[in-house]
């Protein structure tokens, strides 16, 4: 099956963003917090991408603040899915009281505005990345768990799952073995949507200074640093909003033509 | 023949596919199909699914379903060649000249509209008359097919009348706009039986009152030959034979039409009564906040090794007392006994060795086996779970039950959307037998499939229950199914057994009322039955 091209653009965006993540040390031509020039110094061929606010390079800034900001939304995205699918897929299986108890505590944990409630837990904890991660992954989590619990209650009620309730199957077969197989390709595709939301909500949170603290770098805090700029025409901050966007819409078309994939393979809902 | 309401001549239908992995593909759904419709005839068209009975139907009205292309041939309507025809031309011919009746009345109308709106919508679109002739014309059309109170009938909604009423709401739709042709595609397949010759019976006489031609399609040879003058076999998308409707059934020429005709001739002698194995005993149920009993009193016996049929319509709780036996839902009162041990009433406090001993089968295997899991795993699993079989050992075992069910080698690595109906069905069954069970609860599990798949099914497990000694509960709907293959018959009615014993007993008179209405509504194979059995019910309601 040839890659349509919306897929191969997202790809090798995708690729490059990660690539520049884990090779940051490698390839940034400056140190991270190192102040190499003037205030918002021009594209030049030193600066590729000119220079921030106090004189560090926007270059070299821009592919750590990638490193920063892939790792936390990546590990937020992985702990969201683990624990929403796993306790979605419980509740589905087990039904009953135990349903009644995860359904009704995320309900409690969605009508809080998960802004809002990040906000409050990280202004009275310690903000480092263990507690940001924990806290975006978990409040992530309760979205999760809708979908999951949704599409794990479509497959329960299959005569497959019901023969393998016959036959004995403990709760670990019926959810590994018989559900999540099945459930695999809504996941996959709301898993891009997911850690994009986690990168837009770990900028956010560093905009609003509660996310990753200077000098360390990520997106968001790169935009607030140079936001002032705009006013005098320096596009410094516009930067790390591209990278944001493009980001975003690459995953997004991965996750799309990993979808159609997954659906047409053998057995699955045809293509 | 000028005066041909619908001509056919040479339509090849063609589609694309794609298969999963490969590239798309163009397939012939129809060769060369040529037919012609007379005013006033019906026709029947008969083959088995991916036969193109319903592709040259819906041809009949110029369209093909979802990627389907009519790409050579004519279709000759009324005069008109609407093969190549644009939609201005089909708009004003389809629900005017031509109309449809679909097999799923339930599926295809709107459940927020009323009937009457729905049955005259044509009719008014295309300005063929007023709205109150047009509601005058369908209120008599309601009578004509013995819908209950015609007058205000149209005023329900969908939802408020039952399946066969609601197939016949669907015909009166059809002839409302005074249509040249009807097609009929399998429109009492979803019925049940008893209510399948009342639709039946009601769709003929329409036919006959109104001056309509028909295409009436089906797969069931014995429906066909109620309403059909002509009859047309197809299989794979060729014409096999066709002719009048009498030759067709007594005198086939083709090996596949007499295959058909002959289908369901399976003998299978009583055996002899013995102590049961599985009883189950008084046993009431109710669905977990439902005000009535489901079941009630529910007393059957399995002899090992027999063939218990339970025969009844839906929602007779034929298939809960399945549920209730295997545990799902536990009584309220009443207990279900095995080998001489009562099982506990829920599942979750069954042994595992319990749990093995009874199996199931389900009616449709599509959704019985993971489609995520290979052949090899959804028969070994069982192997693994209860004998703890492993590696070569099980392999090897899985496939002496592939050969068991007739499916041989390489088919072990296939998933199930590789396997056609009733070869998923031959999966389920060693599935089942991988258990090396006891008992095997058939739950319809031959009612989704073609007669002569089915019939293949039936004799498969005739004869693994010769080898295996393994007993069925066989739940069906279908009273040629029990005459086939069952030892003892329990007939079920409104959650109450109106009538067991042996098969022999059962099916013998003097019946009661409901077992004699059963048994003379399924369609016998010969012309003129229909109008047989409706003319002695009315002499009998006579009487009374």
């Amino acid at each position: 099956m040839r890659m349509p091209l919306s897929a191969a653009i997202g790809l090798f965006l995708t690729a490059l963003y990660f690539l520049a993540a884990i090779f940051a040390d490698l390839i940034a031509p400056y140190g991270m917090a190192e102040v190499v020039g003037d205030v918002w110094e021009p594209i030049s061929a030193e600066h590729w991408l000119g220079t921030d606010s106090i004189g560090r390079d926007l270059l070299t800034r821009m592919i750590y603040g990638g490193q920063t900001t892939i790792l936390i939304a990546t590990v937020a995205t992985l702990l969201s899915f683990t624990t929403g699918s796993i306790l979605g897929f419980t509740a589905a299986v087990a039904g009953g009281w135990v349903d009644q108890a995860l359904s009704r505590f995320v309900d409690l944990m969605m009508s809080i505005p998960s802004l809002i409630f990040a906000l409050v837990v990280l202004s009275v904890m310690p903000v480092s990345l263990p507690v940001i991660i924990l806290v975006m992954g978990l409040l992530d989590a309760t979205r999760v768990f809708r979908l999951s619990r949704a599409v794990a209650l479509d497959i329960t009620v299959m005569d497959y799952v019901e023969a393998a309730r016959l036959r004995g199957e403990g709760r670990g077969w019926i959810i590994f073995r018989e559900i999540l197989p099945n459930a695999l390709s809504p996941l996959v595709a709301e898993m891009g949507l997911r850690f994009i939301f986690m990168v837009l909500f770990i900028s956010t949170l560093s905009f609003l200074g509660l996310g990753v603290q200077p000098p360390m770098a990520d997106w968001g805090g790169i935009v607030k640093e140079n936001k002032d700029g705009i006013v005098w025409g320096v596009p410094a901050a516009l930067v790390p909003a591209v990278a944001i966007a493009t980001l975003a819409i690459s995953v997004n078309l991965v996750a799309d033509w990993i979808l159609n994939r997954t659906a047409s393979l053998k057995g699955g809902r045809g293509g | 023949m000028a005066e041909d309401i619908l001509r056919i001549e040479g339509l090849k239908v063609e589609a694309t596919i794609h298969p999963p992995g490969e590239r798309p593909r163009d397939v012939v759904l129809v060769h060369e199909a040529t037919l012609a419709l007379a005013p006033g005839r019906v026709l029947g068209l008969i083959g088995e699914s991916g036969a193109g009975k319903s592709t040259i139907g819906l041809a009949a009205l110029g369209y093909g379903r979802g990627g389907v292309r009519l790409t050579a041939g004519r279709v000759v309507l009324g005069g008109t060649e609407i093969r190549a025809a644009d939609a201005g031309v089909l708009r004003d011919l389809r629900g005017r000249r031509v109309t449809y009746v679909a097999q799923s009345a339930a599926a295809a109308f709107n459940p927020a509209k009323r009937l009457m709106e729905q049955v005259i919508e044509a009719t008014l679109r295309h300005g063929l008359s007023t709205r109150p002739e047009a509601e005058a014309r369908a209120v008599g059309l309601f009578r004509s097919l013995g819908l209950p109170d015609p007058e205000h009938f149209g005023r329900r909604f969908p939802h408020q009348v039952s399946g066969g009423q609601l197939q016949r709401a669907m015909t009166a739709m059809a002839l409302c706009p005074r249509p040249d042709l009807v097609v009929f595609d399998e429109p009492t397949t979803a019925l049940d039986v008893t209510t399948q010759i009342d639709v039946l019976a009601a769709i003929k006489r329409a036919i006959r009152e109104t001056g309509v031609a028909a295409l009436y399609i089906t797969h069931d040879l014995a429906v066909v030959a109620q309403v059909a003058d002509d009859i047309l076999v197809l299989r794979h998308g060729r014409m096999v034979e066709t002719g009048p409707t009498g030759t067709i059934i007594t005198a086939p020429t083709e090996d596949y039409t007499r295959a058909l005709v002959s289908v369901r001739a399976i003998a299978h002698p009583e055996a002899p009564p013995a102590e049961p194995i599985l009883t189950v005993e008084g046993v009431s149920a109710r669905y977990p906040g439902a005000a009535a009993d489901v079941l009630s009193d529910v007393t059957v016996a399995l002899a090992p090794g027999q063939t218990l049929a339970v025969v009844g319509e839906s929602g007779s709780g034929k298939s809960t007392l399945a549920r209730v036996i295997t545990g799902l839902l536990p009584p309220a009162s009443g207990a279900i006994r095995f080998a001489g041990r009562t099982l506990p009433a829920r599942l979750a406090e069954r042994t595992r060795e319990d749990l093995r001993e009874i199996q199931m089968i389900y009616q449709m295997a599509d959704v019985a086996m993971n489609p995520r899991q290979t052949v090899r795993t959804i028969i070994g699993r069982p192997l693994e779970f209860y004998f703890g079989m492993k590696g070569a050992a099980r392999d090897a075992r899985v496939q002496e039950l592939l050969d068991a069910i007739e499916l041989g080698q390489g088919y072990a690595d296939r998933y199930p959307a590789e396997l056609s109906g009733g070869q998923k069905q031959r999966v389920s069954i060693a599935r089942a037998l991988a258990a090396r069970p006891k008992v095997i609860i058939c739950d319809e599990v031959t009612s989704a499939l073609d007669p002569l798949v089915a019939d293949g099914i039936l004799k498969l497990l005739l004869d693994l229950q010769a080898r295996e000694g393994v007993g069925y509960l066989f739940i069906t709907h279908d009273i040629a199914t029990v005459r086939a293959i069952a030892d003892a018959i329990a007939v079920m009615h409104r959650g109450r057994v109106v009538r067991q014993g042996r098969k022999g007993q059962v099916l013998a008179p003097p019946f009661d009322d409901y077992t004699d209405l059963l048994l003379s509504s399924v369609p016998e194979m010969r012309t003129g039955w229909l109008e047989e059995v409706i003319a002695h019910r009315r002499m009998e309601s006579a009487g009374h």
